[in-house]
C-alpha cells in the first residue's frame, strides 16, 4: 500500500467517523425538534441529552480532523475545493455555528427556548444536506476551471436530479442512523417509553434510507459512468451492505437486540462508505485531481502519519474512558447517577 | 460610490473578522483550564470548599465559551481553504504536520471536557476529579502551541526550496521549529494565561465593587491576581525577547513598530505620536538608546531603519500604534497586579479599596483589547506578506466572486453569536449568584477572612 492510499484511507475513516457520530447528534436535533411540536418530547427528552451533553464537542472534531488532514495529505485539495466551495462552504460554516452554539447556550446556559430548540432540529436537517454537496461535486461536471478560474457551476448543481438525490439520500440516512442509535440507547436506559417511539422511527425511516441509497446508485450511472462501472465491480460491498440493513431492521423490527442492530447499521454505511470511496479512487475530484498529483512530499506523508499514529494511541483509551463513562455506564445511562455541571 | 470587487481585500477582511471573534473565545479557552486547576487544586490543598466551588463555577461558564470557541475555530480552518486556496496548498506541503496535530491535541481535549463537566459528584476522591482537568489543560495549551507554530513559520519560513515554482526537500519538523517558534508560542500562551487570570479576576473585582462582601469574591481575586503577577512578569520577559527576534529576523516589523526611519546605533524607543506627511514623527514620547537595548541588549547596537528597505515591502505604518496599545496594556497589567499583591501583603493596608477594584476591573477588558492589538500588529506588521518573504497575499488569496456577501453574512454571524453568548452568561450567573449556591451547599459561614498566604 503506497502512502496515497494510506493517506485517503485514513481521512475516509475519519469521515466516516463523522458520518456516524454527527448523524447521531443531527437526527437527535430533529427528533428533540419534532417531538416538541407533537407533544411527545417528554417522553425521549432526557434520553437525547443525557447521551448528547457530553459529547457533542468531540462530533465536530472528526470533521476539522478531515478538513486540515485532506489539506495535509493533499495540499491540492485545498486548491480546487476550495476555490469552488466558497459558497456552500461557508453556509455549511454557518449552519454549523449556529447549531454547535445554540446546543451548549440551551444545555448549559438558558431555560428551554422555542427559538433555540428550532435552529437545533433545522441545522439536523440542512447541515447533512450541505455537507453532501462536496460529494456530489467531486463527481465531475459542477465545475469548471475556464481561464485558469475554479468556479462552481450553480446552474449545474441546483439543476440535477444526481445532486438532489444525493441531498435526500444524506437527510434519510441522518434520521435512520440516529434513530437505531438512539433505540439502543433507550433500551439500555431501560426506558420503555422512550424505546417505544424511537423504534418506531428507526422502523419508518429504514424505507427511505434503503430505497434513496439505491436511487443514488443508479443517478450515478447517468452522472459519472467510470465511478459507477467501478462500483459495479465491487457489488459484493454493496450487496454486504444491503443485507446488513435486512438484518438490522428485522432485528429493529422484532424488537431485540439493539445493540447488534445498531453495529449492523454502522455496518450497513460503512461498507456502502468505503464501496463509493474505493471506486471514487484515485480521483478526489474528477476530471480534475487524482490522489496521485494532488499528493504532499513524502516527508510530509510520513510525519503525517506517525502523527496520526501516535494521536490515535492518545485518544484511543480517552475514547474508550468516555464511553466507559457516559455509553456503557448503565447506571449513568439510566439516569441514576448525577449529572450536574 | 462603488468600490472595485477585490478578493483579495475582502478575504483579509473577513479572515481578519473571524480571527479577532475567534481570537476572544480561543485566548480564554487557553488560560481558563489553568486557572480551574489552580483553583480546584487550592480547594484540595488547603481543603477550602470556595476554591471548589470557583472551579466548578468558572468551569460552568467557561464551556460556554468553548463552545463559540469550538465553532468559530471550525469557521477559520474550513475558511483558510476558502479564501486562501493557493496559501493553503503550499502550507499543506510544509507546516500541514502541526495543524493536523493541533486537531489532536484538541480533540483530547475535548474528551476529557466532557469528562470533567459531568463528573464533579460522581467520585468520591476528590483527587481524581482533579486529575481530569490536566489533560484539558495540556490539550489547551497543546492546541495553542502547535497553531503557533503555523503562524511562527508565516513569520520565518523554513525548512524547504523552491526549484522553478515547486516546493521541495521539505522538512516538516524545521518548518515548525522555525526562528520564530520559541518567542512566539511562549508570547502567546503566557498572555492567554496573563488575560484569562484578569478577565476573572475583573468579574471577582465587579462583584466586590457591586457591594458584595462574601470572602469567595476576594478569594477569588486575590489568586487571579497573584497569578497575574507571575503572567505578567512572563509576559514582560518574553516581550523583550521578541523585540531581539525581530531585529534578527523581520527588522522591517520591528522598524514599522516603533517608527524607526534611519539605521543607527544608540536608536531611541518611541511612544505615541503622530507622523507628518513627510514621516516626521511629532508629539512622541522618545526613551533614548531603549530600542538599540530592546533589539540587541545594548546600546551600540545598530538598529536597521524604515528608509534601508523597498517600500513596496514595507508594512503600513498604523501598526505602531498597535504595538504601542499592546505594550502599554501589558506593563498596566503589571502594575495594577503587582500593586494589589502588595497592598494585600501589607498586613494594616486595606486591597480591596475602590480605586484598586476598579483598576483591576478595568483591567479584564483592556487584556483583551491587547490581544486584539497584538495580533492586529503580527498580522499587519507582516504585509504585504503571508508568507513573509515567499508569497504575498494577493498570491494567496481565491479569486472567487461573493466574498464580499459572506462577509456580511459572517458581520451578521458573529453579532449574534457574541450577543447571545454574552446573553446567557449573564443570564447564568445571575440566576445561581455565587451567594445562593455557597447557602445551597452550606458553606456561607466558613472562614470569613481572607488568608494572606
Amino acid at each position: 500500500m503506497n502512502y496515497e492510499l494510506i493517506g485517503i484511507t485514513v481521512l475516509w475513516t475519519f469521515l466516516y467517523g463523522y458520518l456516524i457520530v454527527a448523524s447521531i447528534d443531527f437526527g437527535a436535533g430533529f427528533f428533540s425538534y419534532y417531538t416538541k411540536q407533537t407533544k411527545k418530547d417528554h417522553l425521549i427528552h432526557n434520553i437525547i441529552q443525557r447521551y448528547l451533553s457530553p459529547v457533542w464537542e468531540v462530533t465536530n472534531v472528526f470533521l476539522i480532523f478531515f478538513i486540515i488532514g485532506i489539506v495535509g495529505f493533499f495540499p491540492s485539495t485545498a486548491y480546487y475545493y476550495g476555490s469552488a466551495l466558497l459558497v456552500p462552504g461557508s453556509i455549511s460554516i454557518i449552519l454549523l455555528a449556529i447549531r454547535g452554539s445554540y446546543y451548549a447556550f440551551a444545555t448549559y446556559g438558558a431555560k428551554e427556548s422555542k427559538l433555540y430548540s428550532f435552529l437545533y432540529g433545522a441545522t439536523g436537517l440542512l447541515i447533512p444536506a450541505s455537507l453532501s454537496t462536496v460529494l456530489t461535486i467531486s463527481e465531475g461536471g459542477y465545475v469548471s476551471t475556464e481561464s485558469g478560474r475554479v468556479q462552481l457551476l450553480y446552474g449545474e448543481l441546483f439543476g440535477s436530479p444526481y445532486s438532489w438525490g444525493v441531498v435526500i439520500l444524506a437527510i434519510v440516512s441522518v434520521l435512520f442512523i440516529s434513530a437505531s442509535f438512539l433505540t439502543y440507547y433507550a433500551s439500555r436506559a431501560k426506558d420503555a417509553q422512550a424505546l417505544k417511539l424511537l423504534r418506531k422511527y428507526a422502523l419508518i425511516w429504514a424505507f427511505p434510507a434503503i430505497s434513496m441509497g439505491v436511487i443514488v446508485f443508479f443517478l450515478l450511472g447517468q452522472r459519472n459512468a467510470m465511478h459507477f462501472e467501478n462500483m459495479v465491480d465491487i457489488w459484493w460491498a454493496f450487496g454486504l451492505s444491503f443485507v446488513a440493513f435486512l438484518w438490522a431492521t428485522y432485528l429493529i423490527w422484532k424488537g431485540k437486540n439493539y445493540g447488534t442492530a445498531f453495529i449492523l447499521v454502522m455496518i450497513q454505511y460503512f461498507t456502502a462508505f468505503f464501496g463509493y470511496g474505493a471506486a471514487h479512487l484515485p480521483y478526489l475530484l474528477y476530471p480534475y485531481l487524482t490522489i496521485y498529483d494532488g499528493f504532499t512530499n513524502e516527508t510530509m506523508a510520513i510525519s503525517l502519519i506517525a502523527a496520526f499514529i501516535a494521536g490515535l494511541l492518545l485518544l484511543i483509551p480517552s475514547l474508550y474512558l468516555l464511553m466507559k463513562l457516559f455509553l456503557f455506564d448503565a447506571d449513568y445511562v439510566e439516569g441514576k447517577k448525577p449529572k450536574a455541571l | 460610490m462603488f468600490v472595485e470587487y477585490d478578493p483579495v481585500l475582502y478575504s483579509r477582511i473577513l479572515t481578519a473578522l473571524t480571527l479577532g471573534f475567534h481570537v476572544i473565545f480561543a485566548t480564554l479557552g487557553v488560560g481558563v483550564p489553568l486557572m480551574i486547576a489552580i483553583a480546584e487544586w487550592m480547594g484540595i490543598r488547603r481543603n477550602d470548599p470556595h476554591y471548589t466551588l470557583m472551579a466548578r463555577r468558572w468551569a460552568r461558564g467557561f464551556v460556554v465559551t468553548v463552545a463559540v470557541g469550538v465553532v468559530t475555530g471550525t469557521a477559520i480552518a474550513l475558511q483558510l481553504s476558502l479564501l486562501w486556496p493557493n496559501f493553503m496548498q503550499a502550507a499543506g506541503h510544509t507546516i500541514g504536520l502541526p495543524m493536523f496535530m493541533e486537531a489532536f491535541a484538541f480533540f483530547f481535549e475535548a474528551i476529557f471536557l466532557g469528562i470533567y463537566l459531568y463528573t464533579w459528584d460522581r467520585f468520591k476522591s476528590k483527587l481524581k476529579h482533579f486529575l481530569l482537568i490536566i489533560p484539558i489543560v495540556i490539550g489547551a495549551t497543546a492546541s495553542a502551541f502547535f497553531i503557533t507554530t503555523v503562524n511562527s513559520f508565516m513569520n520565518a519560513p523554513q525548512g524547504f526550496t523552491i526549484v522553478d515554482g515547486i516546493l521541495t526537500d521539505v522538512s516538516p519538523l524545521a518548518a515548525m521549529f522555525n526562528p520564530a517558534t520559541p518567542t512566539k508560542i511562549a508570547h502567546v500562551i503566557v498572555t492567554c494565561y496573563l488575560t484569562s487570570a484578569f478577565v476573572l479576576g475583573a468579574i471577582a473585582a465587579f462583584n466586590l465593587l457591586k457591594g458584595k462582601t462574601h470572602v469567595y469574591h476576594k478569594k477569588a481575586l486575590h489568586l487571579t491576581m497573584v497569578t497575574g503577577v507571575i503572567f505578567a512578569i512572563g509576559t514582560a520577559v518574553i516581550g523583550d525577547l521578541s523585540g531581539k527576534y525581530l531585529h534578527e529576523y523581520q527588522p522591517e516589523k520591528l522598524a514599522a513598530a516603533e517608527w524607526h526611519f534611519e539605521t543607527e546605533s544608540e536608536a531611541p524607543l518611541i511612544l505615541g505620536g503622530i507622523l507628518t506627511e513627510d514621516n516626521e514623527v511629532r508629539f512622541a514620547l522618545e526613551i533614548p538608546y531603549a530600542l538599540s537595548i530592546l533589539a540587541g541588549g545594548s546600546t551600540d547596537t545598530v538598529v536597521v531603519g524604515l528608509n534601508d528597505f523597498p517600500e513596496e515591502y514595507l508594512p503600513p505604518l498604523w501598526v505602531h500604534y498597535m504595538f504601542d496599545l499592546m505594550v502599554f496594556i501589558g506593563m498596566y497589567l503589571a502594575a495594577v497586579s503587582t500593586l494589589f499583591v502588595f497592598v494585600n501583603w501589607k498586613k494594616n493596608w486595606n486591597a480591596f479599596n475602590r480605586p484598586l477594584l476598579w483598576s483591576v476591573f478595568a483591567g479584564g477588558p483592556l487584556a483583551m483589547v491587547a490581544i486584539q492589538s497584538g495580533w492586529l500588529f503580527a498580522e499587519v506588521g507582516r504585509q504585504p506578506w503571508i508568507l513573509n518573504g515567499v508569497m504575498t497575499v494577493a498570491e494567496g488569496a481565491t479569486t472567487s466572486q461573493h466574498v464580499d456577501i459572506m462577509l456580511v453574512l459572517f458581520i451578521i454571524l458573529y453579532t449574534i453569536l457574541g450577543t447571545t453568548c454574552v446573553m446567557v452568561l449573564r443570564r447564568m450567573f445571575k440566576s445561581n449568584p455565587v451567594e445562593h449556591e455557597l447557602e445551597k451547599r452550606g458553606l456561607v459561614h466558613l472562614n470569613s477572612h481572607v488568608s494572606n498566604q
